[in-house]
């Protein structure tokens, strides 16, 4: 009988250490970081993707240089800010991000109302092209920044919730996320419905 | 006199229900999945709907690609894009894993449309192609008011551009994932249920105590109960507890059968819900790819 009781005793441990939460609260931070990455890779494919727009709309509209060069500075501001995984629970570094994306989402619509006043350049493929897969790629965002921030809900809350608050105060010591709020600039985004 | 009240009563939780449910679905909700062409906004001649469902059916035979159609008569305000990926997230169009499933959506009166790409096809299906295909394929066709021509267009278009990216499995896959086997539980607890049958037999306090605890623990970790579920649970393990105790006084072997009674009655009260047959999603993945168009 004594190793059995043994063997329950270890069992009893390891299921009270998952009941506390242990492992499902470094699961849960695992997803937000995955959420994080799936927003990285759609603010870089977004960033990608303007070169070619900026080349293509200059061909039609050469004198735009200010909307056209605002883009690019936006962009350039846009890519140097990139986040750790330890940089999502700094509520600074994320608004920094936040503002740089916001400021790029806002030049790129403006750029997007430029445009109206050309129609070769609304007519031509490669531009409607470009135009589809930019919409696509603000979508995208759109997405990836909402999953990230039902991941980063579930994970707050949970280390907040007893008893894996315990947990995480005397064990884990994992600090709570911040949101990726849409900026004030990307307010003006070409998706946004007021409708 | 009480029948009234009882009526009184009964109208109250009615009407605040459906107060309740008003105001949970002030978004526009998601109709449902009927088949592959779900047309709600009746722009499809019954011959148009059966040879795209048969063109659908095909290529998921051949390519396990699920494509789906759907239209409605107004988005009622809602944005296109939101609402198209409230539909796919709800419908899981697309195998589980592969991630290859394609909603075309067509909203009438706001003459919208918008193609739904799976993480899947977004290397074929990209969101430039879908966007072609709605300015240049379907578009001109909604124009003349044709919609029947128009969504067999886009639909060719469609089926032409993700033809051969995934080949179904040589036997047919049933739709929609079934549970995880529990054999791998079920013996589990059997095994610790067994490991407590030592200490059962010495208290009945101690196996009443033992099972009020273990059975919420076990239902909250092997099952995913939570909240007044698991309270209920108490007394049955309790219970449970209590008859195993009872039962290893007579005869050491049944002990863990009277404990794991109530650990795994529990587990029932979750049932998922499948696919009430016909036609169903098959938990396909979608991150907001694809085009939006109109006409």
């Amino acid at each position: 009988m004594k190793p059995f009781s043994r063997i329950g005793f270890l069992l009893l441990v390891s299921l009270v250490f998952t009941g506390c939460g242990y492992n499902s609260l470094q699961m849960k931070e695992e997803q937000v970081f995955k959420a994080w990455a799936d927003v990285e890779a759609t603010l870089q494919r977004r960033a990608d993707l303007i070169p070619n727009l900026v080349a293509t709309v200059q061909g039609y509209a050469a004198h735009e240089k200010e909307t056209l060069e605002a883009v690019i500075n936006a962009r350039a501001k846009a890519t140097s800010v990139q986040l750790s995984p330890e940089d999502l629970s700094s509520q600074a570094a994320m608004q920094q991000l936040a503002t740089a994306q916001g400021g790029l989402t806002s030049a790129l619509s403006k750029l997007m109302l430029v445009v109206e006043r050309y129609p070769d350049l609304k007519a031509n493929q490669n531009f409607l092209d470009l135009q589809n897969q930019l919409e696509g790629t603000e979508n995208r965002i759109n997405v990836a920044r909402q999953r990230y921030n039902g991941a980063v809900e579930d994970f707050n809350g949970s280390i907040r919730r007893f008893p894996q608050s315990l947990t995480n105060s005397l064990l884990l010591k994992l600090d709570r996320k911040e949101y990726y709020k849409a900026d004030e600039g990307a307010q003006a985004a070409p998706q946004v419905n007021f409708g | 006199m009480s029948c009234l009240r009882r009526g009184l009563s009964f109208f109250c939780i009615f009407f605040s229900l459906t107060l309740f449910l008003a105001v949970q679905v002030s978004a526009l909700e998601v109709p449902r999945l009927q088949g592959r062409v779900n047309d709600y906004a009746d722009l499809l001649s019954p011959a148009t709907e059966a040879s795209l469902e048969s063109v659908l059916k095909s290529l998921e035979s051949s390519d396990s690609t699920q494509i789906v159609v759907l239209t409605i008569t107004s988005l009622q305000g809602d944005s296109l894009e939101e609402f198209s990926l409230g539909v796919v997230e709800d419908w899981k169009i697309g195998q589980q894993g592969l991630d290859n499933g394609v909603l075309l959506l067509v909203a009438r009166d706001d003459r919208k449309i918008r193609i739904e790409v799976g993480y899947g096809l977004e290397g074929k299906l990209t969101d430039m192609t879908a966007g072609r295909i709605i300015s240049n394929v379907m578009g001109p066709r909604f124009k003349q008011g044709d919609f029947n021509q128009g969504i067999i267009d886009g639909i060719g278009a469609i089926v032409m551009t993700v033809r051969g990216e995934f080949t179904a499995p040589a036997e047919a896959k049933p739709n929609g994932s079934g549970r995880e086997d529990p054999g791998g539980l079920l013996t589990s607890m059997i095994f610790i249920f067994f490991i407590f049958g030592s200490l059962l037999r010495k208290s009945k306090v101690a196996a009443a105590a033992v099972g009020g605890i273990a059975t919420p623990l076990l239902a909250f970790l092997l099952f995913g109960i939570t909240g007044l579920a698991l309270l209920a649970l108490i007394p049955i393990g309790m219970f449970g507890g209590l008859m195993a105790a009872a039962l290893a006084g007579t005869a050491g072997g049944a002990v863990s059968r009277g404990g794991q009674a109530g650990g795994y009655g529990g587990g029932f009260g979750r049932s998922s819900g499948g696919f009430g047959g016909g036609f169903g999603g098959g938990g396909g993945g979608f991150g907001g790819g694809g085009a939006s168009g109109g006409w």
